[in-house]
């Protein structure tokens, strides 16, 4: 199988990362051709696996439909009937004959499932229809790991692979985005004194969310979720020159790595659980209501550990309220932005409540959190791009607001929540990398230096105008069925998480859209706003280098959504069933098609660019951006809600020049006085007890050791200096007390 | 048999035959000096790793034993052994002396003499490696006193301004816990009838000693040994000795020194004083989590580079008495890991700290000015990676002891868990862990004041020397294992489960 040829997914750039460290200087292309090569043969067996592992995915679902209309004929009449008379209650699968949802995307207020095989088991659907997954039939899953080592019995760490349709997606989009990056880089970055150095972190960078995706057990997801943090901490700071550079880079560390305590508290959680870090081991023994050695699954640790993983998720993947960073972190190269924000960093979070969703879904409160969270970001974070004038901050709050789209899915839908991260993937590093483009040209992230682009940069120009569409989630581009999936999968669910879900989402849609619009007219439209001079040029298209990832990414921006159309009879052979978790997760029906959804959130995400691009086309200079002048609220977006205030001023600073000092004068003028006093009064009593004559070296103990030792007279002056005196005061005292005790004991 | 008769006694007094083969070298050819300790150390380092390769690792139990009586008049006798626990920090210690007398080669502190420093430097080795090998608590005491000379004329003499007010600090600071940790052997002697580590071992595990005898004399041990670690409060001697040592003499205080109070934890106090260390454990527990976040906040008012790596070992060393206050076996595997990976880590570290004080000729960070990556790049890059191995990165060496540690926190020896102490050492655990995150807040600090930014005018006309030869030929093993040891933990725990496992049975049932 070639999936048993996926380590080399993550090992492809570690290499590249090597080679490039050691010889890229040498080299032609100063070390970016180790990179790409690499990058273009991982993504090249990523597809190999894709394909191997899509079509036996699909190939389990027409088993189990198979075996299921096999076995309606066998038993004939009422069971038919039965099922279709309660089919019928379901207007939109009417049409649809087979019933293949084996267990609907519902969390299950905190009830264990019973007892299940992997295999053969009985479950009820949707429709009260028992399906039978056949015997032999299972998804794909391809899972090996060798030993690192082992600590006790109960304690092993391994290094390993779960190839399935999850991390099949995730090595498509991670290893694609990347390819795109480091050929964009070569364009972007020419001239950089230190590209060798950058393209190492690129394939650092790379290999490290690679070494997350594909494993098969928690440790190895903290191990690459902690090295996409380092990495993003160099490559962040890779203008180390400027303080703001320096600033924003231990933020983007700083902040994830507090949520990182969640993610370490949650795997340790869960290890103290189930006695393995293994990811399908775990999720077996929780779907069969287990815990380690087969005691009863301790519901209350378990919602405790879910909680403290997506506290990680909450930090990595710029979830309210750790989002403070990702904003910032746009002070690295933007190719970098565009990894970051697409494919690596801060889907991590996103990934990994994916990767053990069905345990997720056994704890509806743990499922109620993330709706909320994702909610809140989602909705609030969008206003933040408002009043951004840099290009990139436009984009990077938008990202964010995506991130709590995908988050909130989750709460949902499995596949609502990886679909719209894979979609949201290629329209992101598209505009990450247009915005490249445009900064490229005009040297500067300020829209108010821009406008008028369209005429200098037209592929730029159109690319962009395909990734805002796909944003802003217009029919039919990738991002409409990605973020409807979202809205009808809260919006199936309701109760007050699913509605709070899909409302806010309905009405971020229209700021996502206006936002967007915004930048676009004031970066594309109108007139030029630098300036034009002998030492000016005007501004031009990018190299090829930059401008071919774009064309490719705005294609697949367009089309990618058509892979997972919200209709039944594309779900056996789309996207759902591709990624699915496995058969007995397979959602079958994620989410009905509610015209009246889709058509609101069309009107409003028009409504949001026709509005946009009416307020924005005269757009002259940041004075006259009616969102500057709006007083409080300006105040409030601009401090983005006082949470930086509050982070990096009150607790970032009292920590660290106030808590600090205050806790090392404690040390110095507290604890170490009572050891000098004790010194000092040991010595006393010495003196006290012996009467030893020489009282010249005593001194030593109190300031600078009087005497002071050399190596010639040194150990002379030791033997003298009181220090032995005092060793035998000391002793006696010690000797005694203890004595003392001892005998009392005895 | 010749070798396993021998090798450890060979191994254990080649130093100290080198030490006094240099004391005799006359003072007119003193730089001759340098090549007889690179020798010495080699054959150290070869014979360590002589030992290490016939080494059986799938056993536990002593092994290269010998047991001969020594004083008879006290009953103490020369029992020397080496097992899965003793054996990685036996071997790191030669490899450090090894790495310093090649380090010397490249610069050794002002007065120089590198005669008397390098023989002090060998004693000390035969006394730190006595320490992980002696059976016998006599014998163990001699090693663990010996120590002490070397390292306080290295402090004294070689020192940095307050040399001597460190040296003095550390020497009777260390005596202090020694007393009452000799007193506690003492009574060991008088109520289990031996000096013997393994025999009294059995005996404490049979409940031979009474409770309140146990309380007492794990209180006497732990007093030795916590101010040795150093645990907090006891701390206050390791900053000041660190910060004045030569950097040799840091790099062996913080490589190997502070490990012999860990060591004796895990081989001396908990094994024949059990009970004593169940109820010592919550203390000894609050005591670490103190610690860590103590030293991690210290380490942010630190304006001297070197003290503030001296800091981070309060820190560190609090992961690792962490995992030990667990008494569980992932604990005390953690915890062991945690002293290799701190040795070669923080040595690494004070290596990187005397090599940049040596250029500058200033350890004050605002003086430094930041900027290291435009004047030293490859000083600054192995600066960073080596700051990143310390703050726990997982895939470098400081990750699996500190992770081993908050797991094995969250879920203590039952004995412990038992005693409606699960909640107090799951609060731990999360307090530990919020640790981290300050720890990488004073590291990713420090590298933005030192490596980041535009270096001062003053040194970028300077046109200070990047990393030497010497320097690489010493680092690179260091670099190579702390990438290693991030990489292939099982290196350390295949050595370390057997023996863990068995002292811990008591603990596990």
């Amino acid at each position: 199988m070639i999936s048993d040829y996926a380590w080399l997914i993550p090992v492809l750039p570690a290499i590249s990362a090597v080679l490039t460290m050691l010889f890229g200087k040498r080299m032609k292309g100063e070390g970016a051709e180790f990179g790409i090569t690499a990058l273009a043969f991982a993504f090249l067996l990523s597809v190999l696996i894709a394909v191997e592992v899509f079509s036996a995915n699909i190939d389990a679902v027409a088993a189990v439909e198979e075996a299921h209309a096999a076995e309606g004929h066998a038993e004939e009449g009422d069971h038919a009937e039965g099922g279709a008379a309660e089919e019928g209650d379901h207007a939109e699968e009417e049409d649809h004959g087979e019933e293949t949802s084996l267990r609907p995307g519902t969390p299950l207020d905190g009830v264990v499932i019973a007892a299940t095989g992997l295999e053969g088991l009985n479950l009820a659907a949707e429709g009260g229809e028992e399906i039978v997954i056949p015997e032999g039939v299972s998804s794909f899953l391809n899972e090996d790991s060798v030993s690192l080592g082992l600590l006790g019995e109960d304690f092993e760490l391994e290094a390993g692979q779960r190839i399935d349709g999850l991390a099949a997606m995730m090595f498509l989009l991670v290893t694609f985005v990347s390819l795109m990056v480091h050929i964009y880089s070569t364009g972007y970055m020419k001239g950089e004194p230190r590209y060798t150095y950058y393209f190492t972190l690129l394939s650092l960078f790379t290999m490290s969310m690679l070494i997350m995706v594909i494993g098969n057990n928690m440790l190895q997801l903290l191990v690459g979720w902690e090295l996409v943090g380092v990495c993003s901490f160099l490559l962040i700071g890779f203008y180390w020159e400027g303080r703001s550079n320096q600033h924003a880079a231990q933020k983007a560390f700083l902040t994830t790595k507090f949520g990182d305590v969640g993610l370490m508290v949650g795997v340790v959680s869960l290890w103290a659980q189930f006695e393995t870090f293994n990811i399908g081991a775990i999720i077996d023994m929780a779907t069969h209501g287990e815990q380690a050695a087969g005691a009863a699954l301790d519901t209350g640790w378990l919602t405790f550990g879910l909680i403290a993983l997506f506290i990680g998720a909450i930090g990595k993947s710029a979830q309210f309220p750790l989002q403070t960073w990702l904003p910032d972190a746009m002070a690295g190269p933007t190719p970098v932005s565009a990894l970051i924000h697409a494919a690596t960093m801060v889907t991590a979070g996103i990934f990994m409540v994916a990767r053990i969703y069905p345990v997720y879904q056994l704890s509806s409160a743990a499922l109620a959190v993330i709706a909320v969270i994702g909610a809140i970001t989602l909705f609030s974070m969008g206003f933040l791009a408002l009043v951004q004038d840099d290009i990139k901050r436009v984009l990077a709050y938008s990202t964010v607001s995506q991130l709590g789209y995908m988050v909130a899915a989750l709460a949902f839908s499995y596949t609502a929540g990886i679909f719209h991260l894979f979609t949201h993937g290629f329209f992101k590093a598209l505009l990450f990398l247009g915005s490249g483009s445009v900064i490229h040209a005009v040297h500067s992230n300020n829209m108010k230096d821009m406008g008028g682009l369209r005429k200098y940069m037209p592929v730029t120009f159109w690319t962009w105008i395909v990734g805002t569409l796909a944003l802003a989630a217009v029919f039919p581009l990738s991002g409409f069925w990605s973020k409807d999936e979202v809205l009808a999968g809260a919006f199936t669910q309701m109760g007050y998480t699913g509605n709070l879900v899909w409302i806010l989402g309905g009405l971020g849609g229209f700021v996502t859209a206006f936002y967007m619009a915004r930048a676009t007219t004031m970066t594309f439209f109108g007139t030029y706003r630098g300036t034009i001079d002998d030492h000016h040029p005007a501004p031009h298209e990018s190299p090829g280098s930059m401008k071919y990832p774009l064309i490719l990414l705005a294609v697949l921006a367009a089309l990618i959504g058509f892979i997972n159309l919200p209709f039944d009879q594309f779900h056996p052979t789309g996207f759902a069933a591709w990624t699915m978790f496995s058969l007995e997760y397979f959602e079958g029906h994620p989410a009905h098609f509610y015209f009246s959804l889709a058509g609101g959130s069309t009107i409003a995400a028009l409504l949001g660019l026709g509005l946009g691009w009416l307020m924005y086309r005269e757009y002259k200079a940041p004075e006259e951006d009616p969102f500057n002048n709006m007083g409080l609220v300006t105040t409030v977006l601009q401090r983005k809600y006082f949470l930086d205030d509050l982070y990096s001023g009150l607790v970032m600073h009292t920590v660290r020049d106030r808590i600090s000092p205050a806790i090392y004068w404690v040390n110095d003028h507290v604890i170490d006085r009572v050891v000098y006093l004790a010194g000092i009064g040991t010595r006393a009593l010495g003196r006290g007890l012996y009467k030893v004559v020489d009282q010249k070296g005593i001194d030593g103990v109190v300031n600078g050791a009087g005497t002071g030792a050399s190596w010639t007279g040194g150990l002379v002056k030791f033997a003298q200096s009181g220090n032995v005196q005092f060793y035998a005061g000391a002793m006696f005292i010690g000797v005694f007390v203890f004595a003392v005790l001892f005998a009392a004991a005895a | 048999m010749f070798w396993s008769d021998w090798a450890i006694t060979l191994t254990l007094f080649t130093p100290l035959i080198g030490a006094i083969a240099i004391a005799l070298i006359p003072s007119k050819h003193e730089e001759n000096a340098k090549p007889v300790a690179l020798v010495v150390s080699i054959i150290g380092f070869a014979l360590a790793l002589g030992v290490l390769a016939g080494y059986d690792f799938g056993a536990a139990g002593l092994q290269y034993e010998v047991d001969i009586p020594w004083i008879d008049a006290v009953g103490a006798r020369y029992h020397i052994g080496i097992d899965g626990i003793s054996l990685p920090l036996f071997v790191l210690s030669y490899l450090l002396t090894f790495l310093c007398s090649v380090y010397a080669y490249h610069h050794i502190e002002d007065p120089g003499k590198p005669k008397a420093f390098l023989a002090l430097m060998l004693l000390l080795q035969t006394g730190m490696a006595g320490t992980f090998i002696a059976f016998d608590l006599i014998l163990f005491f001699i090693f663990w006193e010996l120590v002490l000379v070397p390292m306080y004329f290295m402090i004294g003499v070689w020192g940095g301004p307050r040399r001597e007010y460190a040296a003095v600090k550390f020497f009777l600071y260390t005596l202090f816990g020694s007393v009452f940790m000799l007193v506690a052997f003492l009574a060991l002697r008088f109520t289990g009838n031996s000096f013997d580590i393994i025999a009294l071992a059995e005996l404490g595990q049979s409940g031979e000693f009474s409770q309140t005898f146990q309380r007492l004399a794990f209180l006497g041990i732990f007093l030795g040994f916590a101010i040795k670690v150093p645990m907090w409060p006891f701390h206050t001697w390791l900053p000041d000795a660190h910060t004045e040592a030569p950097t040799v003499g840091s790099v062996l205080l913080a490589g190997i020194l502070l490990k012999m109070g860990t060591y004796g934890f895990v081989r001396i106090a908990i094994p024949i004083l059990p009970e004593g260390a169940m109820d010592f454990a919550p203390i000894i527990a609050v005591l670490s989590v103190i610690a860590i976040i103590y030293g991690a906040l210290c380490c942010l008012a630190q304006t001297d580079l070197k003290r503030l790596i001296a800091f981070s070992s309060v820190g560190h060393m609090g992961f690792v008495m962490l995992g030990i206050a667990t008494l569980t076996p992932v604990g005390i595997n953690a915890a062991i890991f945690g002293m290799i990976a701190h040795g070669v880590i923080t040595g690494m570290l004070f290596f990187c700290v005397g090599s940049m004080k040596e250029r500058y000729h200033t350890r004050d960070i605002a003086e430094i000015g930041g900027g290291v990556l435009q004047t030293m790049p490859k000083m600054a890059a192995v600066f960073t990676f080596v700051s990143i191995a310390s703050l726990g990165l997982p895939g470098l060496a400081g990750f699996p002891g500190e992770f081993g540690a908050l797991l094995s926190a969250f879920r203590p020896a039952p004995g412990l868990a038992d005693d409606g102490l699960l909640t107090f050492y799951r609060v731990l655990m999360v307090l530990a862990a919020f640790g981290t995150v300050l720890t990488a807040g004073y590291f990713l600090y420090m590298l933005q004041r030192i490596n980041m930014g535009s270096a001062p005018q003053r040194w970028k006309d300077a046109k200070l020397a990047d990393i030497s030869v010497i320097e690489w030929g010493t680092w690179l093993p260091l670099l190579a294992m702390t990438l290693l040891l991030g990489v292939m933990p099982f290196l350390v725990w295949d050595i370390t489960t057997p023996d863990v496992n068995a002292i811990m049975s008591f603990f596990t049932g």
